[in-house]
């Protein structure tokens, strides 16, 4: 009986994943410095974690006598950080067209899904995570509208188990901005593109509606009419129009801003994001006013016009933040989208108070995205979703110990730490032995 | 009557040229600050005295002139002027790529004192840059070390006089890509690199040995004939005489080892290895060589040749006694190279002064001008950047950049619209969007394929 239990036993220790590792029992991270983001910070406290959700936080909390115990002396909790744009799973090797599964044919495809071609072994996705961002919005790209966005938690082996609760539809608004240093288009040729874009923009919309309304019809009363055409876009494009799914709109120049404020009031679109805002800034008051939230980034970058002060893009999220926009900070990045508390590192240096910067990278992108019942704090009932650190975690001299990402700790190592370990003192070095 | 031309045209051309290098030089002193000298360790509460350009005093308390204007630098951090071993800022083009060999051209011919990128680069406390042809080309033409003086309008007052002429050259994925797939000629593998480099420094070895010959024939024959005068092959023999300072456009191991052993056959013994995101798997080799590496803090994944990489790479490599810098390449990055070495630090295990010297003293030596910038010393050039705080910190802020003892970044002089020029025939303020991409600029070196699919997309 005894060696049938041990052999049960061993198979199913064999049958364990070797990481990362789930607790089912409670664990106990003590001696911590928690900062919660939205109930202040505790000096020294302990945070308890079963079945992936924290169960208890607080300076005196009892700690069940079977608990594995962490000891984080000298260390500071933080929710996971979210990045409010990347293309993480989507993308492998940016010039590959192979390894990029981020854009599809054609303008409008609003249907597509990014959740669906989400890599779970991206060699990014452990790259990002042992930087402390364990939580990513991940974002399709090409065309008017290249698709939904999702959020997705940086660990899990299907991209169902990645994903994070949010989807949202793209929407890059026409621009009347240069796309880069290397569009030579005449100002005309701008202009009338974004004209054109605009018009193409309208006339989906209106069609959009139209299908809504025919729709809406027929399933109030499918004896009277017919059932419209299956069109895919149109019903992607519904759920938006009921204010059942949330439209992100891309958006940079000051005037184009404007132009989709007045866009979003016009078509009465309650559920609706900014994203980019390369110059919100300009015109902060009038997004302030709009009520819009905004994902600002990335803070990295370079003025969009060549008369503004030399820091204008690292200043953005503060100007916005003072005027009262909501923000959510994004790298706007892949391969590097670990760099996200540099970027808030930046806005804050250049005018976004501390506190602040440190919300636009947890609670705030947690309520922007409706997911804050579960990520963007560290609260009871919260998801275990968090790391530890030695210090400031905008400052690169800190140093991030663990990761948590729903409960489960993620090894602190990726290709980058690895490439470290081996090569660092090369064996063979410059000869092999029979080389001497 | 063509002679008499000649003659005035070159006489004029040397008026021009020695009127512009009257470079306007300031004196200037530094009160009280924390000097991070990087060679000699950090001196508090210390001042530092420049004058004619030159660095002439660091101590406590030194006494100067009246007429010498001074910075009370109570409180900030004073470091050499930042030096960005590789960008492509203040030039008008950045390719030659018509052909897989183009070491007769020179980016040099092409500097642009307006360019606003150079005035950022400024606040951000870089004082020089290796302003780099692209890497289109196996060989690519020659590259020209500037000194960000903004607001001198002869692109001869933004040349770094004296500093050694420096020529780039690119394997891997650009000239293939660019000539290979691009125009269906050599190389289109990294085997046609070989092939291309072993060719052209065979040619230049040839033309060197027939003008010895010339020269010692024309000794005893004044009739004898020189050889035909080409452009291209006269810089690869300066190249193979040691005159010309080789920065190569490179990422994976294998194709750096050939190149060395091409190097090694043709007896050219210096080299900086430019990206170079594979360095850290032959660093025992580079070592060896003697070959520095200018690398990016953590510029990975953009393209296959990238996607081995690892942002230890400078830690690395400077651990196996490799010379390395940290550079841009992007008019985005390096405005922020101080950042750039403070992740460099978080990558490895690298003290304070190692990771500032990535962005100072290192670069200045593979620039052939270490004993002249890259660090605060006595005899040095007054090339500084007062930060608020230590430059290693991301809360950092420059707040003022000396250029041979002139102040040329004030924050606090600093207006929104510091442009030199205005086109006017532009009707708006024209908004450009950067995507990372964009600011990237390696990617796209001869590479409009590329951008197109991304623009498309």
């Amino acid at each position: 009986m005894m060696s049938l239990f041990y052999s049960l036993l061993v198979a199913v220790t064999l049958l364990l994943p070797p990481s990362p590792e789930r607790m089912d029992t409670v664990t106990a991270l003590t001696n911590a410095r928690i900062v919660t983001v939205t109930q202040g910070t505790i000096e020294n406290g302990t945070i308890l974690v079963q079945d992936g959700k924290i169960i208890q936080i607080g300076a005196t909390v009892d700690i069940p006598e079977d608990a594995r115990v962490i000891d984080l002396a000298g260390l500071s909790v933080y929710p996971g950080m979210i990045d409010s744009g990347t293309q993480m799973g989507l993308v492998e090797v940016g010039s590959l067209p192979e390894t990029r599964d981020a854009s599809e044919l054609g303008d409008l495809s609003p249907q597509m899904k990014a959740l669906t071609a989400v890599n779970p072994n991206g060699v990014a996705i452990p790259v990002t995570r042992v930087s402390g961002v364990t939580t990513v919005l991940t974002v399709p790209s090409g065309g008017m509208l290249p698709g939904q966005a999702a959020l997705i938690n940086l660990h899990g082996y299907t991209p169902q188990q990645m994903f994070a609760g949010f989807e949202g539809v793209i929407l890059r608004f026409p621009a009347t901005g240069r796309r880069g240093r290397f569009d030579s288009r005449s100002e005309e040729e701008v202009k009338k593109a974004a004209d054109e874009a605009m018009k193409k923009l309208n006339d989906t919309w209106d069609s959009a509606e139209l299908h809504h309304r025919i729709d809406s019809t027929y399933q109030t009363r499918p004896e009277d009419g017919r059932r419209p055409e299956y069109v895919p876009s149109m019903e992607a494009l519904r759920e938006v129009i009921q204010g059942e799914q949330t439209l992100i709109i891309q958006v940079n120049a000051a005037n184009d801003i404007l132009a989709a404020i007045e866009w979003v009031q016009t078509r009465g679109i309650d559920r609706v994001l900014f994203s980019g805002l390369a110059e919100g800034w300009r015109v902060a008051d009038k997004i302030a006013e709009a009520g819009i939230p905004c994902l600002v980034g990335p803070v990295l970058s370079i003025p969009t016009r060549q008369s503004d002060r030399f820091d204008k893009a690292y200043k953005n999220a503060g100007l916005m933040h003072a005027a009262g926009v909501k923000i959510a900070l994004r790298s706007d990045d892949t391969a590097n989208a670990r760099n996200l508390p540099y970027h808030a590192g930046f806005a804050t240096a250049y005018g976004l108070p501390l506190e602040e910067a440190l919300r636009a990278v947890t609670i705030n992108p947690a309520e922007i995205f409706g997911v804050s019942d579960r990520l963007g704090s560290l609260e009871v009932g919260k998801e275990a979703t968090f790391f530890v650190a030695d210090g400031d975690p905008f400052e690169t001299a800190t140093t991030i110990h663990h990761v948590f990402i729903a409960g489960y700790e993620i090894p602190m190592e990726s290709r980058h730490t690895r490439l470290y370990e081996e090569f660092l003192q090369r064996s063979p070095g410059l000869h092999k032995h029979d080389q001497n | 009557m063509k002679l008499k031309t000649v003659f005035l045209v070159t006489l004029l051309s040397i008026a021009i040229n020695s009127v512009a290098q009257e470079i306007p030089t300031g004196d200037l002193l530094v009160r009280n600050a924390t000097v991070l000298t990087i060679t000699n360790g950090t001196l508090e509460n210390t001042d530092v005295l420049i004058q004619d350009g030159i660095i002439t005093a660091l101590g406590e308390q030194l006494s100067a002139s009246q007429e010498i204007p001074v910075i009370d630098a109570t409180g900030m951090y004073v470091m050499p002027g930042i030096i960005d071993a590789h960008s492509h800022i203040g030039i008008s083009n950045v390719n030659e790529s018509s052909a897989p060999v183009t070491a007769q051209v020179s980016v040099g011919d092409v500097l642009n004192p307006y360019s606003i990128a150079i005035y950022r680069a400024l606040a951000g406390g870089v004082t020089s840059s290796h302003v780099m042809h692209g890497s289109a080309n196996v060989i690519g033409g020659r590259n020209e070390t500037i000194k960000h003086r903004w607001g001198l309008l002869d692109p001869d007052e933004l040349r770094m006089a004296g500093a050694p002429r420096t020529i780039k050259f690119a394997l891997g994925e650009n000239p293939t890509r660019v000539h290979g797939r691009g125009n269906n000629k050599r190389p289109a593998s990294r085997m046609g690199v070989e092939y291309v480099l072993r060719e052209t420094f065979a040619k230049a070895q040839r033309y060197q040995e027939a003008w010895a010959q010339y020269e010692e024939n024309a000794k005893t024959n004044p009739r004898a004939i020189p050889p035909a005068y080409n452009s291209q092959l006269e810089v690869m023999a300066d190249i193979l005489n040691g005159d010309i300072l080789i920065h190569c456009h490179s990422y994976r191991a294998d194709e750096i080892l050939m190149l060395l052993g091409v190097l090694e056959d043709f007896g050219v013994d210096q080299i900086t290895l430019q990206h170079v995101n594979e360095g850290f798997k032959i660093a025992p080799e580079l070592a060896e060589f003697g070959a520095s590496a200018s690398v990016f803090a953590d510029w990975w994944g953009y393209k296959f040749e990238v996607y081995y990489s690892t942002a230890y790479n400078a830690a690395i490599l400077t651990r196996n006694g490799v010379l390395t810098s940290i550079n841009s390449d992007s008019g985005e990055l390096n405005r922020h190279l101080y950042h750039e070495a403070a992740k460099s630090q978080k990558y490895g295990d690298l003290s304070d002064d190692e990771a500032l010297a990535l962005i100072t003293i290192n670069p200045a030596i593979q620039l052939g001008i270490g004993d002249r910038i890259g660090s605060i010393e006595v005899g040095k050039e007054g090339d500084l950047a007062i930060f608020d705080r230590h430059p290693l910190s991301v809360y950092a802020i420059n707040q003022k950049t000396v250029v041979d003892g002139i102040v040329y970044f004030d924050i606090e002089a600093d207006t929104d619209d510091m442009r030199l020029i205005v086109d006017p025939e532009s009707t708006v303020d024209t908004v450009v969007l950067h995507s990372h991409d964009d600011t990237h600029q390696c990617l796209y070196e001869g590479s409009l394929d590329l951008y197109d699919f991304l623009e498309s997309n």
